[in-house]
């Protein structure tokens, strides 16, 4: 008796723990930024929460979320994209070379999303059309080679200088004059507006059009998405030239944000995209994650550094906490799982 | 032979190099008729509901929906005569809901501007009054298909197939691969088929199945037509023989 009363009490408490997981699901990694900015600011109370802080953490991710963008895209599709940080670099340097060419800004603006939605459709091309047997090697191929462009079209030396129509969409400041009064030092960056802009478009694009519910579909059974009469190969180069096409936005910002174009540019971002990616929730086998978490591991990435950096923690510490974070992150989600199926 | 026949195929032959899968096999199915189709594996059961979807083009013979001779050259096309095909592997997205997986390919959408976007609300509310018509019962039509019981899944797959008016649902051993007490409540969804004027071909290796659902049996036989009777005219015993390729 005493056994199956015992029994009993365990059943009512992991109810309870159940009826929790919901909640923690959905609002989970809001409840980490959140912890993660006040400990920050505990930490740090003068400088982490003050408009000039803040608004750098936006700058500097601003570049980096578009690629988390298209690599979240491609992951829902069950696929991978290695080569977005050689395609911000292989864009960036367009961009330099239209620009040292003399052509006008507004041309040169457009050279780098072009260029970027060039090599995501050679990528998606690839992957589908000539039977690549999985993107990791048609993408790991174009990581080199995008990147090899790049050094050969510029020499492998930096280029500098823009137009301020070009730098405006990195560093452009807008002024809240009208709300903090004349001359306030407060301001939104240009490239945290531009963020949101698209991360709203692609939110819609996701959820509210039929494309978006097939590239969930593709990424849940492949084979049902074609016994439906889905073009599934039509559909994964759409997928992988938008995502080579937001590298490019990304190269374009990055473009105004150091007002130059170096060879290094974008090295090893595909592999931080991916972890902002995973932290946010998506799942790497496909079918599963949400704009809004990508948004919230660009953010969680952004932060973590950006604090650790103000307390003057080594670089090779953060990255052993990064990739701590990653592992962590996934382990709860296989939790997660683990207690959703015993339920 | 009654009149309203709805599909026919007539001494259909189907060959892959050397290898005869079909020779002239006939087979007939009326409005809201359930039809068991049995066979040994190998038999050609599964080719001919291939060359009935459309999916094999028949190497002989032809096919008449509603008595009107046809030609299919893809499942597309005998989707729009209203054959509808469940696959044994149900051919579902687990991470989608119930209702996205029921309109998967042919979403509702309404018009913003020059933008289609997907109507959420009319799709879950076809989605209801569907699963209403077919007396499926589910927790709410957002459920992820993942969460769901092998048989529920069955009777969302056939929900599928039958949600754009299908006249004819085919199904291969749609109780395979479900628990003892999933399966009567799949037979009980074809029986609501047939009640709703549909007709539906059964394969099936499970005889309680065949005697519950179905109003007539056709065994293949090495590719051809063996035995047929009205189920009222033949017994479990008469037709696992056929299966066998014994006949009295």
């Amino acid at each position: 008796m005493d056994h199956g009363e015992k029994r009993l009490m365990d059943k009512s408490q992991e109810s309870l723990f159940v009826r929790l997981i919901p909640f923690f699901e959905r609002y989970g990694i809001l409840l980490l930024i959140l912890i993660m900015i006040a400990v920050l600011h505990l930490l740090q109370p003068d400088v982490f929460l003050s408009w000039r802080n803040v608004t750098n953490i936006f700058k500097q991710v601003s570049w980096q979320s578009m690629l988390a963008l298209g690599v979240f895209m491609v992951i829902v599709t069950a696929g991978i994209d290695l080569s977005v940080g050689s395609i911000i670099m292989l864009s960036l340097m367009g961009l330099a070379i239209a620009s040292k060419a003399g052509m006008p800004w507004y041309v040169v603006m457009l050279v780098a999303p072009a260029i970027g939605f060039l090599c995501g459709m050679f990528n998606g091309i690839g992957i589908t059309l000539l039977r690549m047997p999985h993107p990791f090697i048609m993408t790991l191929g174009t990581l080199y080679i995008f990147r090899g462009i790049g050094n050969l079209i510029s020499g492998g030396v930096p280029i500098t200088g823009f137009a301020e129509q070009i730098r405006v969409i990195g560093n452009g400041k807008i002024k809240l004059d009208a709300f903090f009064g004349e001359g306030a030092r407060e301001y939104i960056p240009t490239s945290l507006i531009l963020m949101i802009v698209i991360f709203f478009i692609f939110w819609v694009f996701l959820n509210h059009t039929r494309i978006g519910k097939w590239i969930y579909a593709i990424g849940g059974n492949p084979g049902a998405a074609r016994a439906a009469g889905i073009n599934v190969d039509r559909i994964l180069i759409v997928v992988y030239t938008l995502c080579g096409f937001l590298a490019g936005i990304g190269g374009l910002i990055l473009a105004g944000r150091t007002n130059s174009a170096y060879p290094n540019a974008g090295l090893q971002s595909e592999l931080d995209a991916i972890a902002a990616v995973i932290i946010g929730g998506a799942s790497f086998f496909g079918g599963r994650g949400t704009v809004l978490g990508v948004f919230a591991g660009v953010m969680i990435m952004g932060i973590l550094r950006n604090g650790l950096n103000l307390m003057n923690v080594s670089v090779f510490w953060q990255q052993v906490l990064i990739g701590s974070i990653i592992i962590l992150a996934v382990y709860i989600d296989v939790l997660r799982r683990q207690l959703a199926t015993r339920t | 032979m009654s009149d309203n026949l709805v599909l026919e195929a007539k001494s259909v032959s189907k060959f892959f190099g050397t290898i005869t899968a079909l020779q002239n096999v006939d087979l007939h199915l009326s409005k809201g008729e359930v039809l068991g189709v049995v066979g040994d594996n190998g038999a050609g059961k599964s080719t001919l509901m291939k060359v009935l979807s459309g999916l094999y083009k028949p190497s002989e013979g032809s096919l008449f929906f509603d008595k009107e001779k046809v030609s299919l050259n893809s499942p597309r096309d005998s989707q729009n005569l209203g054959l509808e095909m469940v696959y044994q592997d149900l051919a579902l997205a687990g991470n989608l809901p119930i209702g996205d997986n029921i309109f998967l390919g042919r979403e509702p959408t309404r018009k913003v501007g020059p933008f289609n976007f997907l109507d959420h609300k009319k799709r879950k509310q076809l989605t209801e009054e569907h699963l209403a018509k077919l007396k499926i019962n589910v927790k709410s039509a957002d459920q992820k298909v993942e969460e769901l019981s092998g048989g529920q899944r069955q009777a969302v797959a056939i929900a599928r197939a039958t949600a754009f008016n299908a006249k004819i649902v085919l199904m291969d051993e749609p109780t395979a691969a479900l628990a003892v007490k999933e399966v009567g409540k799949v037979l009980d969804l074809i029986l609501n088929l047939k009640k709703l004027g549909v007709s539906v071909i059964v394969i099936s290796h499970r005889m309680d199945d065949i005697f519950t659902v179905c109003d007539r049996v056709m065994a293949l036989f090495q590719g051809t037509n063996f035995a047929e009777s009205e189920l009222k005219n033949t017994s479990r015993d008469e037709v696992i023989g056929w299966i066998m390729g014994k006949k009295d």
